[in-house]
């Protein structure tokens, strides 16, 4: 049955992975090393981008291992890199952060780097309980990232609510495999897909039901309704560098198994095209109408991330080719402006006694114009504006539902983006027009802020300008992978 | 060298980033360094391409480079690529060229003003812009570089914007032109419904299989293309924008308003020739267009008081022969007039801001006179450009301009009276700048003795480009000596291959008329230059010898002088006909439509997801267990779904 190249233990398929373990493991071990207190996030940034190079390195390779468990392909590399940069992008928000509150210690770039490993574990295989055992290695490091300031009743509150309410999908997630292991005699989906229409006449109530757990095991980490209460706790109690990482990583890995196993594996299920329409439409309206009252702008993040989970969903419903490659490029997309508009709270979060509410930004303009300047441009990339990115992410994905007559759900999701526009330019305006309480003393900036504004600013714009190239290379990422 | 063709529109660019984003921090030295290096590597680029495509033999002379695709999209595709062959390497080389002379003019002109790191920032970016129109290599692509240079040329219009008029100049001009720009963005909707492609070499390429000749398509594709040049180039019925863009600095009204961006119009037509030598009666459209508004400003032009207004105006009369050259289908005629026209026009503005400079900011024409002795190379040059436009024999203007008079009566396109009114307009052109001459440089001194006071020639940085371009104005046409002398015009074979269609029509026609023609062109010739010679003589009797006698005239003929000097009531008719109209429609639509109905619809939705929003937060109690029971709700809902759906 297995030949000999899928039997094979061939290291070279799992060395992103490797090294971010080998990395994470040197963090730990030589904590107590007083130059290691320090060097951690170095340490962690290096790993990080010889990760980012060992996946780029295995785009364009088709390969399968470990009896197979593994499964390199394109779709795993582009995910991988996304993963890479979320997670380099969240370290340099980090440094600044805990540095202020003396809490810059080393494991915390070592449970980063792990939960990286655990989501590039995700995206690099065909295989239910091996997509589950990367889920709970990228879960447990974000249970204490969460709850990381300890003396934080906030934090400890995001990372206990967390772990409980993960704990309680995954279990649902491990039934549903057993339910499809039961079924089909097979965690594989590629041995799924082969004898799919046998399985489906002969076992078809428990394969769905299996599909149904398993979707909802997933549908927990990107925060579909209604499996989405969790968020805004988690990520206004969280310091806010871990919910810039939260609202990408995480939901990022959750998609790339999603599409894997729902667009791949039960390709053909009609009745999962209603689920997701139904999933997408209710994700991203509750998302946004519960986003229009918040004083707490990372409140208002937590339900923005819940409605652009809404949009990606789309993607699952429609179910090409097409539509995938849009949602590859809206979540690239998305990690770019999201993360960017993370990094300017994470800077104001700076001054003394910021909780980030709204009201603390009246006057940020006048005494920080580029800092606002950015922070107004992630706001109209979220809303979807041209020539931001946010436009084409949104243009590509309803496309996609259109071309494929699913008219209501693309018109559904223009109305969605209405309405966010309120919430995200009221954080303009504030900053814009609203007169400040008490008197501004500019941000400083440091250097790895400045590297993330930079970064996610020029992607967010030049992306926007010229989307052309990542279409191309999203689309590229499917090629052996329907 | 293809490889290359990116660097010239990307210095510019460079000058833009820097001057733009280190606004007010840079010395004046390093910005006017910064911003002339810009454009003149361009121009040394542009004429490194040149001479490369000169190189190439002659049906090869087309270099594409494309970067990337910027909007895929379906079947659309728009690359980020350049188009390089004949007729965009004479565009490129006028624009950067005229453009560098300007920019180095400005450094001069500028020297007084605290917004001049504004001021280059705009005018890089207008540089750029205008090298992405002519180098695009697809319609939309170029559409990005014609709203470009619409921005700039708003920008600049309303660059002193503190001062009413000039902010109010912007807007107009941009309003204007975005009645155009509707139009050719429609003309490209149609040629992407019916074509499937927006690059040129394929549009042209398909479009005789695509479009039936002669047919209502093509013609509607033609007219609304047109529509847009009206709007960008200042064509009857939307060329009231231009005379008030004046309210802009001069070196802007010369560069954008004079050499290139007015002339993106007739550009467009020229790439789009396939299409309307297809389209017979939207030629003829473009053409009794061009002409009546040659007309129709140059008798504006004989009435104007402003110096910048005089030439404003000839500048809508001049475009207006261009575009006659287009619609008799002798669109290299078009092409070549606009690169003399670039430097004799660019000529005369430079040298009206250097009078303009040198009288303390005055600009009517009544309060100056007798300057010839104190601008001694401001007035050299200026005469040779007024004699350039005039058309006397030898200087560049008259070859172009007897070019395109000879096609507007000999092409199978042309008609007689086309050649009447281009005649005409010759000796009005004549007229009017002989008498912007004669006010300006000679006569009594009419201006203050405070202004007298400050009078001089201007700075070297000013007078050198004066000088540069009264030689291009003088030998400019050279290149474009019509057969008739028996010698080749080397700018018609230039532009030969890309002009296609009307080209083996013309010849044949030539062909076939051989033993008359060359008789009747110098027929038609010498009675352009006598009519422009006793034009000249005119404008002498009335505005140096016996300058009273233009005051009895214009007192003889009060009417039509009140006419004109009104410039037709153009501007207010227009105001009663479409502005008041709209106005008080607007007007309704917001206190009527928008405040009640609208608003109060978007409002009402507003208060209610406002509650919504308020009640679905109570849900979120922050309590874990009721989390936990949305969840299992949530699943209970799914796997029943799931099983009997």
């Amino acid at each position: 049955m297995i030949d000999e190249a899928v039997a094979s233990i061939d290291l070279n398929l799992i060395a992103p992975e490797l090294t971010l373990l080998i990395t994470a493991c040197v963090i730990l071990l030589f904590s107590f090393a007083r130059s290691m207190q320090r060097g951690a996030s170095a340490v962690g940034f290096a790993g990080l981008v010889v990760a980012l190079v060992l996946s780029a390195n295995q785009w364009g390779h088709q390969a399968s291992g470990f009896f197979g468990m593994v499964t390199c392909d394109n779709y795993g590399a582009m995910f991988k890199i996304i993963f890479c940069v979320a997670s380099l992008l969240a370290l340099l928000l980090a440094v600044r952060y805990f540095s202020q509150r003396g809490l810059n210690r080393p494991e915390f770039y070592a449970l980063l780097l792990i939960s990286t490993l655990g989501m590039m574990v995700m995206a690099n295989t065909s295989d239910l309980v091996v997509m589950f055992l990367g889920l709970e290695i990228m879960s447990v490091p974000l249970y204490v990232m969460a709850g990381y300031v300890r003396r934080s009743l906030e934090s400890n509150e995001a990372g206990i609510k967390y772990f409980l309410m993960g704990a309680f999908a995954s279990g649902f997630l491990l039934m549903g495999i057993a339910f499809v292991f039961g079924a089909s005699g097979t965690t594989d989906l590629r041995r799924l897909v082969t004898d799919f229409n046998f399985i489906v006449s002969n076992f078809d109530l428990f394969l769905s039901l299996g599909g149904a757990l398993v979707l909802i095991g997933f549908a927990f980490k990107v925060a579909a309704v209604p499996f989405h209460a969790w968020v805004p706790d988690v990520y206004q109690g969280a310091p806010t560098p871990v919910t810039a990482f939260f609202s990408v990583g995480p939901k990022a890995a959750g998609f790339a198994v999603l599409f894997r196993i729902f667009t791949f594996g039960f390709g053909d299920l009609e009745v999962l095209t209603n689920l997701f329409w139904i999933l997408a439409v209710l994700t991203m309206t509750v998302g946004n109408v519960l986003a229009l009252r918040q004083d707490n702008i990372k409140r208002m993040l937590a339900y923005s991330s819940i409605a652009h989970a809404g949009y990606v969903l789309v993607a699952l419903a429609v179910g090409t080719q097409g539509a995938v490659s849009a949602a590859i490029f809206y979540l690239v997309a998305y990690m770019m402006f999201n993360t960017g508009a993370f990094a300017v709270l994470t800077m104001l979060e700076t001054r003394a006694g910021s909780k980030s509410n709204f009201s603390e930004l009246a006057g940020l303009a006048k005494a920080n114009p580029y800092l606002s300047a950015v922070l107004a441009l992630f706001m109209f990339a979220l809303s979807g504006f041209p020539p931001t990115v946010g436009f084409f992410g949104k243009f590509y994905l309803f496309a996609s539902a259109v071309n494929n007559g699913f008219i209501w759900l693309a018109i559904i999701g223009v109305m969605n983006s209405f309405l966010s526009v309120y919430y995200y330019l009221r954080v303009v305006k504030v900053s814009y027009f609203d007169s400040p309480e008490g008197a501004w003393t500019p941000v400083p900036f440091s250097t790895a802020i400045i590297v993330v504004l930079f970064v996610t600013a020029i992607g967010t714009l030049g992306l926007g300008f010229f989307p052309g190239e990542l279409l191309k290379l999203s689309q590229t990422s499917l090629i052996a992978f329907l | 060298m293809a490889e290359y063709i990116y660097l010239v529109p990307l210095f510019p660019l460079i000058g833009f980033l820097i001057n733009g984003l280190l606004l007010g921090r840079l010395p004046r030295a390093a910005v006017n360094f910064i911003a002339c290096a810009s454009v003149g590597l361009s121009f040394i680029v542009a004429v490194m391409l040149f001479f490369d495509l000169r190189a190439l033999p002659e049906g090869q002379r087309v270099l594409e480079q494309v970067l990337f695709t910027w909007i895929p999209s379906g079947a659309l595709q728009v690359n980020i690529g350049f188009l390089l062959d004949p007729l965009s390497a004479v565009m490129i080389l006028v624009v950067t060229g005229v453009g560098f002379l300007i920019h180095i003019y400005s450094t001069g002109y500028m020297s007084h003003d605290p917004g001049f790191g504004r001021y280059f920032t705009y005018l890089n970016l207008f540089t750029f812009s205008m090298l992405v129109l002519v180098l695009a290599d697809s319609f939309p692509f170029m559409f990005v570089g014609w709203e470009g240079v619409g921005l700039c040329s708003y920008l600049l219009i309303g660059f002193w914007f503190e001062k009413k008029s000039a902010s109010d100049a912007g807007k107009k001009a941009f309003i204007v032109n975005r009645i155009g720009d509707a139009g050719f963005l429609l003309g490209m909707f149609i040629i992407f419904w019916q074509v499937g492609s927006l690059q040129f070499t394929e549009v042209m390429a398909a479009a005789p299989a695509v479009f039936a000749a002669g047919g209502a398509l093509v013609t509607t594709v033609c007219i609304l293309l047109f529509v847009g040049a009206t709007g960008k180039s200042a064509q009857i019925p939307l060329y009231v924008w231009l005379p008030d863009a004046m309210e802009g600095p001069t070196p802007v009204s010369a560069l954008i308003h004079a050499a290139t961006m007015v002339t993106a119009g007739v550009y467009m037509l020229a790439r789009s020739s396939v299409l309307y030598t297809m389209a017979p009666d939207a030629l003829a459209v473009v053409a009794i267009i061009g002409a009546a508004t040659a007309l129709f400003a140059a008798t504006i032009g004989t009435a104007q008081n402003d110096i910048k207004r005089v030439l404003a105006y000839s500048t809508v009369s001049q475009l207006g022969y261009m575009f006659l050259a287009c619609g008799v289908a002798a669109f290299t005629a078009g092409i070549f007039h606009l690169m003399t026209h670039a430097f004799f026009k660019a000529l005369l503005f430079l040298a009206a801001g250097s009078v303009i400079h040198g009288m303390s900011d005055i600009q009517d024409m009544r309060q100056m006179g007798g300057l010839k002795k104190y601008m001694p190379i401001t007035f050299i040059t200026m005469l040779l450009a007024t004699l350039a436009i005039a058309g006397i024999p030898g200087f560049s203007g008259f070859f172009s301009k007897d070019e395109i008079l000879w096609k507007s009566f000999s092409s199978s396109h042309g008609h007689i009276l086309l050649w009447i009114i281009g005649f005409i307009t010759a000796g009005l052109t004549a007229f009017y700048m002989f008498r912007l001459i004669y006010m300006t440089f000679y006569g009594k001194e009419r201006m203050s003795d405070e202004v007298k006071h400050h009078l001089h020639e201007s700075p070297r940085s000013m007078t050198l480009p004066l000088v540069v371009l009264a030689v291009l104005s003088v030998i400019g046409g050279w290149v474009g000596i019509p057969h008739v002398f028996g010698v080749t015009n080397h700018f018609e074979h230039w532009l030969a291959p890309v002009i296609a269609g009307p080209h083996q029509e013309a010849a044949s026609h030539a062909l076939a008329a051989a033993g008359s023609s060359a008789a009747t062109e110098f027929l038609l010739m010498g009675l352009t230059v006598v009519l422009v010679l006793f034009s000249i003589f005119g404008a002498y009797m009335l505005y140096k010898k016996r300058p009273e006698l233009s005051t009895s005239l214009a007192q003889k003929f009060s009417g039509l002088q009140a006419l004109l000097v009104n410039k037709y009531y153009v501007d207010e008719i227009y105001g009663a006909l479409v502005v008041r109209p709209i106005v008080t429609g607007s007007v309704f639509l917001w206190k009527i439509v928008d405040v009640l109905f609208i608003d109060g619809l978007i409002n009402g939705f507003a208060a209610i997801y406002a509650d919504i929003s308020q009640v679905a937060r109570r849900v979120q109690t922050g309590r874990i267990r009721s989390y936990a029971t949305v969840f299992v709700l949530g699943v209970v809902a799914m796997v029943g779904y799931f099983l009997y759906w």
